[in-house]
């Protein structure tokens, strides 16, 4: 039972990217296609699966001074493997990620569980852990994709919608993806009844602990 | 072969990090809240992206390339940026405590700041030359810390703004940035 927690409290209560503001760049910046997003967002879930179980199988063997670099090279090397693997079998999502595969490696949401919850948990929990975040990082990108594929391009999921002739290409420019992701958040906290965030939050960054930035102004 | 002034027009405005490519939008989100925050962290970047271009282009040119390992420049250059960053902080602190106080505490969140990483990338896959880069790198710089000098303006009238509850904090910021965002856009004729 407390397995299944860990993995479903990452697709909607604790969303990595709607609830917890991580991982905005990605976010905004693939989106302009459903499927776009829904490739970046299954590319994170599988480097977020294998760096959370290779992180909490090695977290006795880590030493606490160096754990950064440690977590970002084995990161990073997951983010290797899956661009081999999407160029060799996908290369038409692999052109359309372009340098945002590569930058996977420095995605916050990746960091902040290895930080959060990998170091800390058993191999089974932080597994799923890294599946329910990452399939709730694709969920959003998914909407995110969705809504400004059909605003912008008139089309979902490379399918033309007949009734919009004229789609406002706005949307899928750089303005639109910040609009969207305004709106969604709002959206969002409308129905979960909550107050939206008002900052961007530091207790999900890997370098908080370490970070005096907080005071100059990331945190008032 | 692009010219040095193209290079420079198009990394600080049509090409801007934060408002066309979408890189760095954690600090941008984060750090813009105050004008003296946003210099000093658009200071850090600018540093940070100029060195970190200036060491991972002889390391992917001169030690990968030879060996056959491009396929390991994500592995490579966030190591040296990593550890770079740390390295300039522990010098920071000993050598220049003021400038430290200053620009120091910025510079851990720039290990994650996906703009440092974004660029040296890019100026690989784009093929520059050496001077080209580092060209890039500081415009790249500059256009980061110009929106975000930008972007807390518009913040600090956002404070004082009547918005429905639903949208205040985070919605209402990113509702702006797209507005700042827009304004960019029209730069985007400038090279054709």
């Amino acid at each position: 039972m407390g397995n299944l927690k860990e993995f479903t409290k990452g697709l909607i209560k604790e969303n990595p990217t709607l609830v917890g503001l991580l991982g905005m760049c990605p976010t905004l910046a693939v989106t302009t296609q459903a499927v776009n997003g829904i490739g970046m967002g299954l590319a994170t879930t599988f480097v977020l699966l294998g760096s959370n179980i290779v992180i909490s199988l090695l977290k006795k063997v880590i030493p606490k001074s160096v754990k950064l670099p440690c977590y970002i090279v084995i990161i990073a090397g997951f983010v290797t493997l899956i661009s081999f693997l999407l160029h060799g079998f996908v290369p038409s999502l692999y052109d359309a990620l372009g340098t945002f595969l590569s930058l996977i490696t420095v995605n916050c949401i990746i960091l902040g569980r290895a930080e959060m919850f990998a170091c800390k948990n058993k191999v089974i929990p932080s597994a799923l852990d890294g599946l329910g975040m990452g399939l709730g990082f694709t969920l959003s990108l998914f909407i995110m994709g969705s809504v400004r594929e059909i605003l912008g391009s008139g089309s979902w999921m490379g399918i033309d919608i007949p009734f919009i002739t004229q789609p406002m290409s706005v949307f899928v420019m750089s303005a639109g993806g910040f609009f969207v992701l305004g709106v969604v958040i709002a959206l969002v906290n409308k129905i979960a009844g909550k107050k939206p965030p008002q900052k961007i939050g530091c207790a999900g960054c890997p370098n908080a602990a370490n970070c005096s930035g907080r005071k100059g102004g990331a945190e008032e | 072969m692009k010219s040095i002034l193209v290079i420079m027009i198009s990394a600080v405005f049509v090409d801007n990090f934060v408002l066309s490519k979408f890189m760095g939008i954690c600090p941008f989100l984060g750090v813009s809240k105050k004008l003296s925050s946003s210099l000093g962290m658009g200071a850090a970047v600018i540093f940070v992206m100029t060195c970190a271009t200036a060491i991972t282009y002889p390391v992917y040119w001169y030690v990968l390339v030879p060996n056959n390992l491009q396929y390991l420049n994500t592995v490579a250059f966030i190591l040296i940026i990593a550890l770079f960053v740390q390295l300039v902080e522990i010098a920071l602190k000993k050598v220049m405590p003021p400038l430290y106080n200053s620009l120091g505490v910025y510079l851990p969140l720039i290990t994650t700041n996906c703009a440092v990483l974004g660029v040296t990338l890019l100026n690989i896959d784009n093929g520059y030359t050496f001077l080209q880069s580092i060209i890039n790198a500081v415009f790249a710089g500059v256009g980061f810390s110009l929106a975000l000098i930008l972007f807390s303006g518009v913040r600090s009238k956002l404070e004082t703004a009547d918005i429905p509850a639903t949208f205040k904090g985070i919605p209402s910021t990113l509702i702006a940035a797209s507005i700042v965002s827009l304004s960019f856009m029209a730069f985007s004729g400038l090279i054709s």
